[in-house]
């Protein structure tokens, strides 16, 4: 029997995949057992009612996707009141995520959420590109994010998580930041910002007119940045991007990812999840391995040898 | 061949609620993805095909109205990345069978156009949620153009079950382009074909027809699929003259389960305007709230 369990921080997970925010919803229950998942990570929650982006909110590009969804969200309330009970009846831990218009927004929300029996944690989405113009958001600077995390750590004692954003130019100093003001893991990351472009209307591609690249185009830049987050952080980093096979998930693993997230695969594969877990037993059994959590981080990242010799 | 008796039948929470004006419940079964393998592919007429796959399991219980998520193959350079949505055009529990009538159009019908017998593909089904049937009705009015006429055959066949008289208005551009009127007479319908061609299908004449076979028949229901004029024209009808009516919706999708929010229209519900999902709280809607 191979050992497919993670630590993340606090918690243990029976393995590490689990569905990344926006993918996953309770229509899934009928092609997935929640019960086979690490985590259940639920799309991002706003207190308050939104309605989202206009349309079109998705486009499609040669592997992968491009959205401008915009969190639509029917607000706080109705999340606790409804989604959380159907959640909780499951045994694999339900992580909510939030998003906030200010730093003391998040504070509300986490504050909030911190009493509600059923939830075993918070991921702060600090990196949606498709609220504000042009893909800003709080974890595009360390110091933004520094508040934020500050902020929701004065109020809740529950697991935080904090999802970042590959549109940062320095994305290693805002995970250190998040670390320093008491997260307890964070989440490489958010889509990457891009525009396409309808060349018959000269007009963007999308409603929001940039938004959000995801699929197996973006996991080589994601698998760099969760090795370079795993390099300098003493909390857990969770790998997103572009899985949709075990291989994918495994990079992850190596690059020093304790867990990943699954997103796009599943619109596509609604039962990716499950065959990614089967495989990854599968991987183990193959190479030997008791249990799936030795690989992390074990990447073997000596430089090799340089190419022959001057003459 | 296997019978797919042994499906889990769930009756549709949606439906119960009292605020819809719901008739008939049918049983709707959550959906799966299979892999179904191909029967029959063939072209129809010029423009569409048929493709009938072996699908046994949930598949084969779509209701009138529910469609499939259909993974469909790579062609040459024609590679889609999305699922593509494509309402059931005819299910069969005792068979096992699922039939599609599509019109090859883009990157995922180039795919499904190359399909093989023998060969497979995944089906994700059967999603949303379907038409509403009263077996109290004596008439109802089925108005169609293009392929929106394979949204509603499934339908037809339901009210023929039920022993409701139907008229079915088929709008096309010509004669030769009429998708499934043997169909609909074979299922005892009164066709009317109103075409291009012969400008019997402009909106005033299409709006004479349906006031004169409502009045004559007294018809108790409407419905529509495919275009944007005669659902306007159908919600006025129902509207001004108390029919129940509804509307199959086609919206761009990607995962069909409702997940991503990224097929939502607006619909006007008691006065309110609110976003609602077309591939989980529809792709059917009624007349009233549709805003398009």
């Amino acid at each position: 029997m191979i050992d497919l369990s993670v630590n993340v921080g606090r918690l243990r997970l029976k393995n590490p995949v689990m569905p990344a925010s926006g993918t996953f919803a309770e229509e899934l229950t009928h092609l997935l057992d929640f019960n086979q998942l690490g985590a259940l990570v639920t799309k991002t929650i706003t207190s308050e009612m939104r309605t989202g982006n206009p349309m079109p909110r998705v486009c499609e590009l040669p592997d992968g996707m491009m959205n401008a969804i915009g969190i639509p969200s029917k607000g706080a309330d109705a999340y606790i009141d409804k989604s959380v009970p159907f959640y909780r009846d499951f045994d694999s831990p339900l992580i909510v995520s939030v998003s906030a218009p200010t730093v003391q927004g998040f504070a509300v929300l986490a504050a909030r959420l911190s009493g509600v029996p059923g939830i075993s944690g918070i991921e702060a989405n600090i990196s949606c590109p498709n609220i504000e113009a042009h893909g800003q958001s709080f974890g595009m600077e360390a110091q933004s994010t520094a508040q934020v995390v500050k902020a929701m750590r004065a109020v809740t004692d529950l697991p935080l998580w904090v999802k970042l954003t590959p549109n940062s130019g320095h994305v290693t100093d805002v995970a250190i930041a998040a670390q320093e003001e008491g997260a307890d893991a964070v989440v490489v990351g958010n889509t990457l910002l891009g525009l396409a472009i309808d060349i018959e209307r000269g007009r963007a591609r999308l409603g929001n007119f940039m938004g959000g690249i995801s699929g197996s185009m973006i996991k080589p830049l994601m698998v760099r940045l969760t090795y370079q987050c795993a390099q300098v952080l003493k909390i857990p980093v969770i790998g997103c991007g572009g899985i949709s096979t075990a291989d994918d998930a495994l990079e992850y693993l190596f690059a020093g990812a304790s867990a990943v997230q699954v997103g796009t695969a599943t619109f596509i594969h609604p039962k990716a999840m499950h065959l990614i877990v089967d495989e990854l037993s599968a991987f183990c059994r193959r190479k030997g391995i008791a249990r799936l959590s030795s690989i992390i981080g074990s990447l073997d990242d000596s430089l090799a040898a340089p190419f022959g010799v001057q003459s | 061949m296997n019978a797919c008796s042994d499906v889990k039948q769930e009756v549709n929470p949606h439906m119960n609620d009292s605020n819809t004006r719901c008739c008939q419940v049918f049983a709707v079964s959550p959906p799966d993805d299979t892999r179904a393998a191909v029967l029959v592919n063939e072209w129809v007429n010029d423009e569409y095909k048929r493709l009938v796959l072996q699908a046994d399991g949930a598949a084969c219980h779509s209701q009138p109205g529910q469609f499939f998520n259909l993974l469909c193959p790579a062609e040459g350079e024609h590679k889609p990345f999305f699922r593509r949505p494509m309402s059931t055009y005819k299910a069969d529990p005792v068979s096992g069978q699922v039939e599609f009538l599509y019109k090859v159009t883009g990157k995922g019908t180039y795919g499904l156009e190359s399909l093989l017998e023998g060969q497979t593909l995944e089906i994700l089904g059967p999603l949303g949620q379907g038409f509403t049937l009263s077996g109290d009705w004596q008439h109802m009015v089925i108005v169609g153009r293009g392929v929106g006429l394979a949204t509603l055959a499934p339908l037809a066949e339901a009210a023929h079950e039920r022993g409701i008289k139907l008229t079915a208005v088929l709008s096309a551009r010509n004669a030769k382009n009429l998708l499934s009127a043997q169909r609909f007479e074979s299922l005892g319908a009164d066709v009317i074909a109103l075409l291009d061609e012969d400008g019997s299908s402009s909106p005033e004449n299409l709006e004479r027809v349906l006031r004169e076979v409502i009045a004559r028949e007294g018809s108790n229901a409407l419905f529509t699929c495919g275009s944007k004029r005669i659902t306007r024209l159908l919600k006025q009808l129902s509207a001004e003259l108390g029919l129940f009516g509804q509307v199959a919706l086609e919206q761009q999708m990607v995962c069909g389960l409702g997940m991503c929010q990224c097929c939502v229209e607006v619909f006007e519900v008691e006065g309110v305007r609110v976003g609602k999902r077309v591939c989980l709280e529809g792709p059917v809607f009624d007349l009233a709230e549709v805003t398009q």
